[in-house]
């Protein structure tokens, strides 16, 4: 690797945006896992209070390895850490979290430094009230008394917009975003110097993501408090940081003052990175639209009902033959549940779906046997919609095995010829899931679902569990299929800007139903209230960086 | 929660009212005639119509297991002779061999099984939560290794070969205890408690297994939770993280898994009961098969057959109970 590496001495006054004396000091800070595979090479910073520093890189740089090193939380496993960091206390000595015992560091955490995590659903104890964990962890530290724990839960709930007497409440009552407020709630009460929020919003709808985001700043502004903030999303960490260091296998490629870095990158890693970020000003690539008049799928008056939830409520849709129709919508709009019905995974509560005319919940028995290969699905998460005990040569040959007519060498062959198609070898067919990266998984899943040359694919969140690159290469993918094989595509997703940039037509999902559809060029002038609401909740890289 | 608890009645009934008709079927094809055995071998052929016509079993099978039903949840008015004895519901008639109410038969049994049941039950768990948690906390080393080989050494014990061992070695070699012989609760707890010991020893330590290693698994699932990383984060020791945060989510599976084996020995320990001659269900439930005394084994696999569901629907209240996720 020829890569120029930024070189920091110790010395070396980080950054100019540095006046303050820092409250956390990351000098060489180098994380191994056991193999022995290097996560984190290198990796030095100063953060003065109320400072934020963004961490960025796609999967695999290290970033989040160096978020659980900054609070000691390697410790204990297989991984070894070495380097300093110093975290600066006014009446007290300086602790270095590397070399503190276990009993010091103990202390350190909650009140000195504090974490949110990426998975606000599984980050809490689900046995436990919301409100009783908070209170825990304040009086660990504070030894405060029982109502005055209560009362400092009560306070800290409201600051982070949940109503205190939901307090009581356990943590699936609440949503992803209520939950990432209720672990920052957590950290709030303790006050801590400095708070790391390792991809505090990965997991999040765009409006809940701008509800955090903005939360986190506040606070910041408020307590004085430090936020080491790390995402892949370049947008994310854009709107906030102060200094921002960009993160590539572990080593630190590039860093710099946010606006100057986003706006001028020096590395060509950094260029690459901001490059596949997804614009809602890119331009558009030419594409001749599909003639309004061939649907291909029309759904009508469509409803469906899981008990006494209503997920959709009346769709009216129609998808032309070779077109790409993006949905967006938060979670719970029903954008899931539509793409469900359309490849009859989901069958209707009232209304239809009418697939080149005819109405989908008639195809039964042998007549769905013989037309379900022209639907074809690919999920959100490849992880777990590919067999974990199969090859996934194996995998994506499974459809056309079940069809029947096939030997074995004509199977292989045509999986081969399909992963290939895709961007992966013939050797990826010889291996499983877990050997293969997040991107390769998805890759493998779309040729699963192109094996059997369907008419319509439904990609409900295809790249939403991807970082920005393999999104980007994925989205690519995508769109030179649809060409080549003809395809009909409904690209689910909540991201905007992605949804933009493959589609010919957007459809904009909230509360079951559809609020409006419009070109993909018009997308970003909208006519309806919901969709601005969405645009705008989108983290602007151009806000960021200055023109030119 | 009601409607779970009635879906749940009607289910019993419906599981209940099944089991009946199967033991009944069962017994009816059976070769061995009860009237016969219930006369005994100098009986004339006048007298065994006699004793036929009193035991009913001269009716057809249908209307047999019909009279059962009604007598079952209506009693029924026996005639003997001169007198006629009410049996009031639950009536399960009587038996065949002592003459004896079956009702009150199963009643007088039952507290040596609620006595075996519940003993044993704080025994297993108390060895098994304890083990799988010792297990747990340094998975892999030796002393996670040498608590997996010997409790799954004691599991695979049969429970007789288990019991055989116990009065051995207790009894006959070490002499420290007495061969057990059932003292009632209410006679003497100091008693009841040493002569049970040795049964509950043994239902224990071949149960203990399936709890060590539902604890081990549940406590490292745990602990490798998001959740116990966010205790991490925010300074909580150790050994609070383990001890109350991991055994909390090992909890729910283990309980439930105990509410259901609880209600297994409730409904009678065959082997355990015969080898050290407790006068339980599962004895009683021995002798009648062996006698064809059809009304007390009906009696048997019914109230069987109802201690199970009830420990199934105590186990998902439980479940319920204890995680505020699952919903009845």
């Amino acid at each position: 690797m020829t890569d120029p590496v930024l070189q920091v001495s110790p010395d070396l006054p980080v950054s100019p945006a540095v006046q303050v004396s820092p409250v956390l000091q990351v000098r060489d800070l180098r994380v191994v896992h056991p193999g022995p595979v290097t996560a984190l090479d290198g990796l030095s910073f100063d953060l003065a209070p109320g400072q934020v520093l963004g961490l960025v890189g796609e999967s695999g740089s290290g970033k989040s390895a160096a978020a659980l090193a900054l609070l000691g939380l390697h410790r204990r496993t297989a991984t070894t850490v070495t380097g300093e960091i110093l975290l600066h206390r006014p009446d007290r000595p300086v602790l270095d979290v590397n070399a503190a015992s276990d009993a010091e560091l103990r202390t350190a955490r909650g009140p000195e430094l504090a974490m949110v995590f990426q998975e606000p659903l599984t980050s809490l104890d689900p046995y436990r009230r919301i409100g009783t964990q908070i209170a825990t962890a304040y009086r660990l530290h504070t030894g405060a008394s029982r109502p005055e724990a209560r009362q400092r839960t009560a306070e800290v709930l409201e600051r982070v917009g949940i109503d205190p007497k939901r307090a009581r409440d356990y943590p699936h009552q609440f949503s992803g975003g209520m939950r990432q407020r209720v672990l920052i709630a957590m950290a709030l009460a303790l006050r801590p110097r400095v708070l790391v929020a390792d991809e505090p919003t990965t997991a999040l709808d765009v409006t809940v993501q701008a509800q955090i985001l903005r939360l986190l700043d506040e606070l910041r502004a408020e307590t004085g408090m430090a936020l080491v903030l790390v995402s892949h999303d370049v947008g994310v960490v854009g709107g906030l940081a102060d200094e921002v260091v960009v993160l590539r296998q572990g080593r630190p490629v590039e860093r710099g003052a946010t606006g100057r870095l986003l706006g001028a990158p020096e590395h060509p890693y950094t260029r690459q990175l901001l490059e596949a970020v997804p614009r809602l000003d890119a331009p558009l690539p030419e594409r001749k639209a599909p003639a309004a008049d061939d649907v291909l799928v029309s759904v009508e008056g469509l409803r469906v009902d899981f008990g006494s939830v209503r997920a959709l409520r009346g769709v009216d849709l129609t998808v032309r033959r070779g077109e790409t129709l993006g949905i967006v919508g938060e979670s719970g709009s029903g954008k899931s549940t539509l793409g469900r019905t359309l490849v009859r995974l989901q069958d209707p509560t009232a209304g239809a779906v009418r697939f080149e005319g005819a109405d989908l919940a008639a195809w039964r028995g042998r007549e769905l046997r013989r037309r379900r290969h022209e639907l074809q699905m690919v999920f959100q998460d490849p992880t777990s919609s590919l067999n974990p005990r199969r090859l996934i040569g194996d995998s994506v040959a499974e459809p056309l095995r079940v069809q029947g007519g096939h030997d074995e060498a004509a199977l292989r062959a045509e999986a081969v010829g399909l992963l290939e198609r895709v961007g992966l070898s013939a050797e990826h067919a010889d291996r499983y899931p877990h050997q293969l990266s997040g991107g390769q998984r998805q890759r493998a899943a779309i040729a699963r679902a192109l094996i059997l040359r369907p008419k319509l694919i439904v990609c409900d969140e295809p790249v939403s569990a991807l970082d920005v690159t393999t999104q980007a290469q994925v989205v690519a993918l995508l769109r030179e299929l649809r060409e080549e094989f003809e395809l009909t595509l409904v690209f689910i997703a909540h991201d905007l800007a992605v949804v933009r940039s493959v589609s010919d037509r957007v459809a904009v999902m909230r509360g079951g139903e559809v609020v409006e559809t419009l070109a993909a060029a018009e997308l970003t002038r909208p006519r309806h209230e919901y969709t601005r609401a969405l645009l705008d909740a989108v983290p602007r890289l151009e806000a960021v960086v200055s023109p030119g | 929660m009601i409607r779970f608890l009635l879906r749940r009645l009607l289910g019993a009934a419906a599981v209940l009212l099944a089991l009946a008709a199967l033991t009944y079927l069962l017994f009816y094809a059976m070769p061995g005639d009860p009237a016969q055995l219930a006369c005994g071998k100098s009986c004339t052929s006048d007298q065994l119509a006699q004793v036929r016509h009193a035991l009913g079993t001269d009716q057809p099978l249908a209307r047999q297991f019909w009279t059962f039903l009604t007598t079952l949840v209506l009693g029924h008015g026996f005639s003997t002779g001169p007198s006629t004895v009410w049996c009031s519901a639950p009536c399960l008639g009587y038996s065949y061999q002592s003459n004896e109410p079956v009702t009150q038969m199963l009643v007088e049994r039952l507290p040596v099984d609620v006595s075996l049941a519940l003993g044993s039950a704080a025994l297993w768990l108390l060895i098994g939560v304890g083990t799988g948690l010792f297990a747990a906390l340094r998975p892999g080393r030796w002393r996670d290794r040498v608590t997996n080989t010997v409790v799954l050494t004691l599991g695979s014990t049969p429970v007789f070969v288990m019991a055989l061992l116990l009065l051995m070695g207790a009894c006959v070699w070490l002499q420290v205890l007495p061969f057990p012989n059932y003292v009632p609760l209410t006679d003497d707890p100091a008693q009841w408690a040493q002569n049970l010991l040795l049964p509950w020893l043994a239902i224990a330590l071949v149960s203990a297994a399936g709890y060590t290693r539902l604890t081990r698994a549940g406590v490292l699932e745990t602990l490798n939770q998001d959740h116990i990383r966010t205790l991490r984060a925010y300074g909580y020791p150790e050994r609070r993280i383990v001890l109350r945060h991991a055994v909390r989510g090992a909890l729910p599976t283990v309980v439930t898994v105990a509410a259901m084996d609880i209600g297994m020995v409730l409904a009678g320990a065959v082997f355990t009961e015969t080898m050290f001659g407790l006068p339980g269900l599962g004895k009683l439930a021995v002798e009648s098969a062996s006698t064809v005394d059809l009304p007390v084994v009906c009696g048997i696999t019914l109230l069987a057959g109802a201690l199970i569901v009830v420990a199934n629907t105590a186990a998902d209240l439980l479940h319920a109970a204890l995680d505020p996720r699952v919903r009845i």
